[in-house]
């Protein structure tokens, strides 16, 4: 079987740095593979998080070569072969030990959100919602809650701007409750002040790392930024309110 | 909570461990629109040659005041106010493209598929993804002296207004003296049109003030008819990059093919 070279960073919240690993590898492998196999014939203590194995449970996301990305989604065949493969935790969250990150920021950040709030029942204790209304809201429940898109996103990463930017994930679900066909919660005042739409600068890289796919620019964060501007900086939709009051 | 690795390391300008070329797409982007920002100033103040027969280079579209003295330009029976007029400062052309440049230049600048190109390629705000970004001592992103992003829907008023007058021009430029044919030039004029048409919109403010805003698409018949609108949006939405892209090489060219036409360097093929 082939060897591969791989740098994996191991460390914890005081430091650390990269090691170097050769591996045998297989056809098909993908990258949490290899790092399961160090972690057995070569480094027991190695510290990873992983769970489905599936690319549906968000838990093995790691930066490989400079790219976020889950480590059981990626392909080793998607480098070249005498390419060194480097896995390092997500540099955005604080280190715990090896790849694994302490994420719980994100946890914070989601119960800061207003649920939903629903209209009342139709006369018949019935809710309705036409396919068509939550068509866009289906597509940002596919996030697995990865936290690729936070990790990537500058804000967060470069201007550790924590305290006033949500970050995208967190747009995406309050854009999903906004547009939420049954929903009466008014987050907008919200979504401005203390969610910080505008520390957002529309870079779109949280899109490129979804692993679902998720168009978090185009369809989360610019129509809450449009429902900004709608309540505060477009006098014309400001006037047509007060006169429909 | 501790502190996330390296992160002195991210603040630094380029900073990253990937190994890609992800410094091509920056670079690309900052030479396509350095050199289209380049040449439209280069043709805004030439203020001339931007008119043969029916054809009129969208860059000095519409013609609000036209100085007849120029060479190539328009009669003044296409000026929509007159002849140019006496105000006009003496150390600025005799330019038609002065007057309305300022209208589609907003637009673009504004828009938010440009603002990620120019901020990541200009600004370096960041460079790429998972790449050091500029130092900023406080960042704010959108929230103070980019405050005026948020206006980007008026542009959008005007731009609509431009696609209407530019489709009118590549219509108007399949006659001449009353007669029907067509030319290489009307052709160009009429894909500069449906281009622009096509960017402006699959614009991300067209697309939520035409039915994006709505909570309900189902409840009543207008918002029916505004889910189609906004359907509609989307499919060009998705394509907003390609159409930008494209728009800005096809006016670009459009002025290039008026220009070389007004000036006898190229001969126009048509039918008349």
């Amino acid at each position: 079987m082939p060897e591969r070279k791989f740098r994996v960073w191991r460390g914890d919240d005081n430091g650390g740095d990269y090691e170097s690993y050769d591996v045998e590898v297989e056809q098909g492998m993908v990258v949490l593979d290899a790092v399961h196999l160090i972690q057995s014939r070569q480094a027991n203590d190695l510290a990873v998080r992983w769970n489905c194995k599936a690319g549906k449970c968000g838990s093995c996301s790691v930066e490989i070569n400079g790219k976020p990305k889950l480590a059981c989604m990626t392909r080793l065949n998607d480098y070249a072969p005498d390419e060194t493969i480097s896995v390092q935790p997500l540099k955005a969250f604080p280190v715990i030990k090896d790849l694994v990150c302490d994420v719980s920021w994100n946890y914070e950040q989601n119960k800061r959100i207003p649920p939903l709030k629903p209209k009342p029942r139709d006369k018949d204790g019935q809710f309705r919602m036409m396919q068509r209304d939550v068509d866009r809201v289906q597509e940002f429940r596919k996030c697995i809650e990865c936290f690729l898109c936070q990790d990537v996103c500058h804000v967060v990463r470069d201007h550790d701007a924590k305290d006033k930017f949500v970050g995208p994930r967190f747009m995406v679900r309050l854009a999903s409750l906004e547009m939420h066909p049954l929903d009466e919660e008014d987050r907008i005042p919200k979504i401005k002040e203390e969610f910080g739409s505008g520390m957002c600068n529309i870079t779109r890289c949280c899109t490129e790392v979804c692993p679902e796919h998720i168009n978090i620019t185009d369809n989360g964060i610019i129509p809450l930024k449009e429902r900004v501007v709608d309540r505060y900086y477009d006098p014309i939709a400001r006037l047509l309110r007060k006169i429909r009051g | 909570m501790g502190t996330n690795i390296a992160n002195s390391q991210l603040r630094v300008l380029g900073a990253t461990e990937r190994i890609d070329r992800w410094w091509l797409g920056p670079m690309l982007v900052l030479l396509g629109l350095s050199g289209f920002s380049v040449y439209a100033t280069w043709a805004a103040f030439q203020g001339e040659h931007y008119f043969h027969e029916s054809y009129l280079s969208p860059f000095y579209s519409p013609l609000l005041y036209i100085d007849t003295a120029a060479a190539g330009s328009a009669p003044i029976e296409h000026a929509w106010i007159g002849a140019w007029p006496e105000w006009w400062p003496s150390f600025l052309p005799n330019s038609p493209a002065f007057l309305i440049l300022m209208f589609p230049g907003a637009f673009r600048f504004t828009c938010y598929y440009y603002r990620k190109a120019y901020y990541r390629a200009f600004v370096a705000s960041p460079p790429a993804c998972a790449v050091g970004g500029i130092r900023q001592g406080k960042y704010r992103g959108e929230t103070f002296l980019l405050l005026f992003q948020n206006l980007h829907r008026y542009a959008l008023y005007f731009a609509l207004g431009f696609v209407v007058i530019l489709y009118y021009d590549a219509f108007a430029s399949f006659f001449r003296d009353g007669q029907f044919g067509v030319g290489v030039g009307s052709i160009v004029l009429l894909i500069n049109a449906t281009l622009l048409a096509g960017y402006t919109t699959g614009c991300h403010s067209f697309r939520h003030l035409i039915g994006g805003g709505l909570d309900c698409f189902s409840c009543n018949t207008v918002c029916d008819v505004r889910h189609k609108g906004w359907s509609l949006a989307s499919i060009l939405n998705r394509k907003h990059m390609l159409f930008a892209w494209l728009s800005l090489f096809w006016v670009g060219f459009s002025d290039v093919y008026v220009r070389l036409v007004s000036m006898g360097i190229i001969t126009d093929y048509n039918t008349w």
